[in-house]
């Protein structure tokens, strides 16, 4: 009997920390414009004292590489803890935010705020989150039979809301084809390629992070009702758990936390459903230990995945969210058969 | 005294120095519910009112056919529902008004087995019974590691603390689930057809155990159960229950009138009673 321990946490998110670090320095290392490890840290350490440095790399790492990595990793995090948080929400180990069309409602609410509020700051974030929360809440009550929830209904009727989301996104981008707008494939694949709103990056990145934080925050804190909500939700409730609390805060955090990954990002597939499965092959099921080494993960996976996308056809790029389907599709279906089995 | 039955003894409450040997631990007084398809239909389902008491170290058993309410009864003790009118105690204080964590270190349901989403270890499944003893993200304690481990000793799991819940046999799987709420350490053990999936052997070593249980630990087990020869003998105490209504409530001897589960359980049944002055039940023959 060997119980987790915060010691042990930290330990595990420590070792997926520096595999991340890795990853991010492999990231900025590799694509169109190589630059080698001594150039990375000089302009790394010219732009931390705020030293002035007109170099390419400078531009490279400053302008390109670092903002979209700073979002991969925030996108990745969001979208795998979201993806854990629906798992034990809806008691189904196949859901995710893109196979439940929360992603395409996220990505439908994002654009209709580009439309109606283009210009206001945060209105996207808030307006995805919306949609997000919607579709969810839509998904559930169609994904119940005879008063109760059905695993395979319910990923009918994610299926379904996806497909038909994505057509309404389709029909606005034909109709309202404005500057701003973003492409069809950033919307339905996803892409880390959207450049900030503003100019203060910095600020714009702590608006994201603040989010996120507080999202997964609050997620965390329901960690260990959602070991007991996962044996069933009346035994919980008998062994204590306020189950009606922790499942609202579960399922505003993780809408929240896909409402962001969407709108900067897109609907990037998959991540939400492979990290944590393969979190929980690695360390175990408590929710303790797979909230925030999914986050890790998720992050680690698509730093990874768009790293790829722009190196292996440069000077051209795949679209990060073609890089996780092409690995997350296959492992939805082996899940799939292992439990029809 | 086996190995079980000694670190059972570190699961059970220690007694208040002075209380009297036993005393009444729960009390059901005029308890009724009601099930409506809306607030303003008329009920589908009535219960009640049902009125009695329970002692320390004492096993009651509930007993009817299907729909009878059984299991509406049992939820009215576990606080899962606010009685209609009347009330259920359990030490002096109404269930339906205890705090969620509260009434969990008072009470514990073992109900119908649920299906397990992810995999988990049996040692796992057992520290849950701690959590309504933990704070904030409940890090388990090497108490309570302590008393997860006695818990599965006093039902005979010891071996089983390292295999996978999915593993289980029907009966190594009802004796898990038992040590889940033992390490809750209840005054009220509350099981929902816990013979359902044994075999004769299971069913009645598992009501020899809820009988050493409530002796040792000084719990009160309350059974909801259709074996009627099981009942009769190991429970102090049969509520007999037919469409919503109690009908019976008492020792098994008072219980136990062939008329009475004649009408009740709509069969041909004879009532014997054996030299232990425990009754028993047998199908009468069509010849």
């Amino acid at each position: 009997m060997r119980p987790l321990t915060p010691k042990r946490i930290l330990a595990i998110c420590g070792l997926l920390a520096t595999i991340l670090f890795v990853a991010v320095v492999v990231s900025l290392r590799v694509g169109a414009y190589p630059i080698s490890m001594r150039d990375i840290v000089i302009t790394l350490f010219n732009g931390a004292i705020g030293r002035g440095d007109t170099s390419e790399f400078n531009q490279v790492i400053f302008g390109l590489r670092l903002p979209r990595i700073a979002l991969g990793i925030l996108v990745g995090a969001s979208l795998s803890t979201s993806g854990a948080g629906f798992q034990a929400l809806l008691r189904n180990p196949l859901a995710d935010p893109y196979v439940l069309g929360v992603s395409s409602g996220a990505a439908l609410g994002a654009m209709l705020s580009l439309i109606i509020a283009p210009h206001t700051v945060g209105a996207i974030q808030l307006a995805a989150f919306i949609g997000a929360a919607a579709t969810i809440a839509a998904v559930y009550f169609l994904g119940r039979r005879g008063g109760q929830l059905d695993s395979a209904t319910l990923l009918l009727a994610g299926i379904v809301a996806a497909s038909f989301l994505s057509a309404i996104i389709i029909f606005l981008l034909t109709l309202v084809n404005g500057p701003g707008l973003r492409s069809m494939t950033f919307w339905l694949m996803g892409d880390l390629t959207a450049p900030p709103p503003t100019q203060n990056v910095l600020g714009w990145f702590g608006f994201l992070y603040f989010v996120f934080a507080v999202a997964a925050g609050a997620m965390y804190t329901t960690s260990s009702d959602l070991n007991l909500i996962l044996t069933g939700e009346q035994e919980a409730g008998h062994l204590g758990v306020n189950v009606t609390r922790v499942k609202l805060v579960v399922y505003v955090a993780a809408s929240v936390l896909t409402g962001l990954a969407v709108s900067v990002s897109g609907a990037i597939g998959y991540v939400g459903l492979l990290v944590p499965h393969v979190m929980r092959m690695l360390f175990g099921t408590d929710y303790r230990l797979l909230i925030p080494t999914s986050a890790i993960g998720g992050a680690i996976v698509i730093v990874l995945a768009d790293t790829l996308g722009r190196t292996i056809v440069a000077p051209t790029e795949l679209p990060v969210g073609a890089m996780t389907a092409l690995a997350g599709a296959p492992v939805f279906i082996y899940l799939m058969r292992r439990r029809i089995r | 005294m086996n190995a079980g039955a000694e670190n059972g003894a570190t699961v059970a409450r220690q007694p208040a120095p002075f209380a009297p040997p036993k005393s009444v631990r729960l009390k059901v007084e005029q308890a009724s519910y009601a099930y409506s398809a809306t607030d303003r239909s008329a009920p589908k389902f009535t219960l009640g009112p049902v009125s009695f008491e329970a002692q320390q170290r004492e096993l009651v058993a509930i007993l009817g056919p299907n729909a009878s309410g059984k299991s509406t009864l049992l939820k009215l003790l576990a606080g899962m529902i606010k009685p209609l009118s009347g009330r259920v105690e359990v030490d002096g204080t109404e269930v339906s008004e205890l705090e969620l964590r509260t009434r969990a270190q008072q009470i514990a349901l073992v109900s119908q087995e649920s299906e397990l989403l992810f995999p988990l270890r049996v040692w796992e499944y057992v520290l849950q019974g701690r959590y309504p003893y933990g704070k904030r993200l409940r890090f388990e304690s090497d108490e309570d590691c302590l008393m997860a481990g006695n818990a599965l000793a006093q039902v005979g799991a010891d071996a089983l603390r390292d295999r996978w819940m999915e593993q289980l046999s029907g009966g190594e799987k009802q004796r898990v689930i038992l040590a889940r709420a033992l390490a809750q350490q209840p005054s009220l053990l509350l099981l929902d057809e816990p013979t359902q999936h044994l075999d004769i052997g299971g069913k009645v070593e598992l009501l020899r155990r809820l009988r050493r249980l409530a002796d040792e630990n000084r719990y009160t087990v309350v059974v909801v159960t259709h074996e009627l020869n099981l009942a009769a003998e190991f429970s102090d105490r049969i509520a007999l229950l037919h469409k919503g209504k109690c009908l019976r409530i008492g020792e098994p001897a008072e219980v136990y009138q062939q008329d009475v589960l004649e009408e009740v359980f709509e069969a041909p049944l004879e009532v014997e009673m054996r030299s232990s002055g425990r009754p028993r039940v047998i199908l009468r023959g069509s010849h």
